[in-house]
């Protein structure tokens, strides 16, 4: 994974660092199944390999399809702003648990009880999805409208195609105005 | 892509299971990885795939633009009516016991309802961004900001 | 430093993760600063199902005869993180398609010269 960031970090053809990206997510998701993740690794896999890349692909055939050259700037500055906050990070691990450890303190409270309580009280075998529908249902609600949203906002970013209405106003006999705006606002599209 | 005769025989061919395969995920995010996010996600891939060979236009006659608008909604309100059943069958907001006559029962009910909502909202969701990305021609630009 | 060989996994997440922010800091095109927040995103992510895993447990799913799980608290959280990096994602893109048509570009230097000239 490593390898991937840095030639994505290094590489000037978008087209090959969409690419990249998504092999990114994909690693991504193998190492989520090595940590016994499933449901995790499998939204990964449909969202970060699937739609994350179609849209980022989709974006670069309406825009351009090469990064200029020069365009890596103040190389310096950023190096050593990334150096700085990975000691910060890295100082602040020093306070954790080892990985993988049974007696880490999050694995002692609330989690005990959704998994030793879940089949008497929702009777799911599948944990995750009884505390992401049930026990923290609330929280799901709130995503879908975060999804909706973001769909509501990409139609009113970049509007509706207004591809068959031209014929339609010459037929009607209107002198052809160019450009009008109101016809991308016909309901029937 | 029309031309490619593989790619439309083999897409033709690979469309109905991948559609039914995120109806297994759907429904069997209870005993197994997977949900109403996951559903939706491929459930929607199932769709741009049929759009990146066969064209948008051909998407917008199976599922035109009005459909996928009112499905958006109809996610979002089967979610918070269930919430407000709970409310009206006397317990408090997205209260699944309440739902049936046993506990589990109720919980299994609530679950699979709200599960087929976030599905719906999401299936919904990719498909539109995603038909508004590949329905914009790239020269529109010049209609959009006059002489820039 | 004697718990060292605990904490590696740790680190090498760390370090994804400032390559990701590197790239999101250094780089003027729009497409690839998006892309970087993609790859500090799944590095975010990775950091906090690591500290989700138990060792000897196995994925979060009740069966027959298994004591032992990871923790599925984490899971639940990071499912709903990646629904929403993928919603500010389609948004950035979206924004990056406007700009471009009314600047012509998507470096931000020239983006930059673009609006001082105006």
């Amino acid at each position: 994974m490593a390898i991937t960031a840095i030639a994505i970090a290094r590489i000037h053809d978008l087209f090959a660092v969409v690419m990249l990206t998504g092999i990114f997510s994909l690693l991504g998701a193998a190492a989520y199944v090595v940590m016994d993740a499933v449901d995790v690794a499998f939204t990964e896999a449909a969202v970060g390999a699937g739609a994350s890349t179609v849209l980022m692909l989709g974006t670069l055939a309406l825009t351009t399809s090469e990064e200029r050259p020069a365009s890596a700037k103040n190389v310096i500055g950023a190096f050593i702003v990334v150096v700085i906050t990975g000691g910060v990070l890295i100082y602040g691990t020093l306070d954790m648990p080892m990985y993988g450890d049974p007696m880490a303190p999050i694995h002692h409270h609330v989690a005990n009880h959704y998994l030793g309580e879940s089949s008497t009280e929702v009777g799911l075998p599948n944990v995750v999805t009884s505390v992401l529908a049930s026990y923290r249902g609330y929280d799901t609600l709130g995503e879908t409208f975060v999804i909706f949203t973001a769909a509501a906002g990409v139609l009113a970013i970049l509007g509706r195609s207004r591809l068959p209405r031209r014929h339609h106003n010459d037929e009607d006999g209107e002198a052809g105005t160019a450009s009008s705006p109101e016809t991308s606002k016909d309901p029937s599209t | 892509m029309k031309q490619k005769i593989i790619l439309r025989v083999i897409s033709k061919f690979l469309i109905p299971y991948i559609l039914l395969f995120a109806l297994y995920v759907q429904w069997h995010g209870d005993f197994g990885p997977g949900g109403g996010f996951q559903a939706g996600v491929i459930f929607a891939a199932g769709f741009i795939l049929y759009a990146m060979i066969f064209g948008v236009a051909a998407v917008r006659e199976v599922l035109p633009a009005a459909t996928t608008r009112v499905l958006l909604v109809i996610g979002v309100l089967l979610y918070t009516g269930v919430g407000v059943a709970g409310i009206l069958l006397g317990g408090n907001f997205l209260d699944y016991n309440v739902l049936a006559d046993t506990r589990t029962g109720g919980q299994h009910v609530g679950i699979v309802l709200v599960e087929f909502g976030v599905g719906i909202t999401v299936a919904a969701s990719v498909i539109t961004i995603f038909c508004t990305f590949a329905g914009r021609r790239p020269e529109e630009y010049k209609e959009d900001y006059g002489e820039n | 430093m004697e718990q060292f060989p605990g904490l590696v996994p740790y680190w090498a997440i760390i370090v994804l993760m400032m390559m990701g922010l590197y790239i999101v800091i250094a780089h003027g095109n729009l497409i690839k600063k998006i892309v970087g927040l993609n790859v500090f995103q799944v590095s975010v992510f990775l950091l906090y199902i690591t500290m989700a895993k138990v060792e000897g447990g196995t994925a979060p799913i009740l069966a027959e005869g298994i004591k032992l799980y990871s923790n599925p608290l984490p899971h639940v959280l990071i499912l709903t993180a990646i629904v929403v990096g993928v919603a500010t994602t389609a948004l950035g893109l979206a924004l990056v398609v406007r700009i471009h048509n009314a600047y012509g570009t998507i470096e931000d230097e020239e983006i930059d010269k673009l609006e001082d000239q105006t």
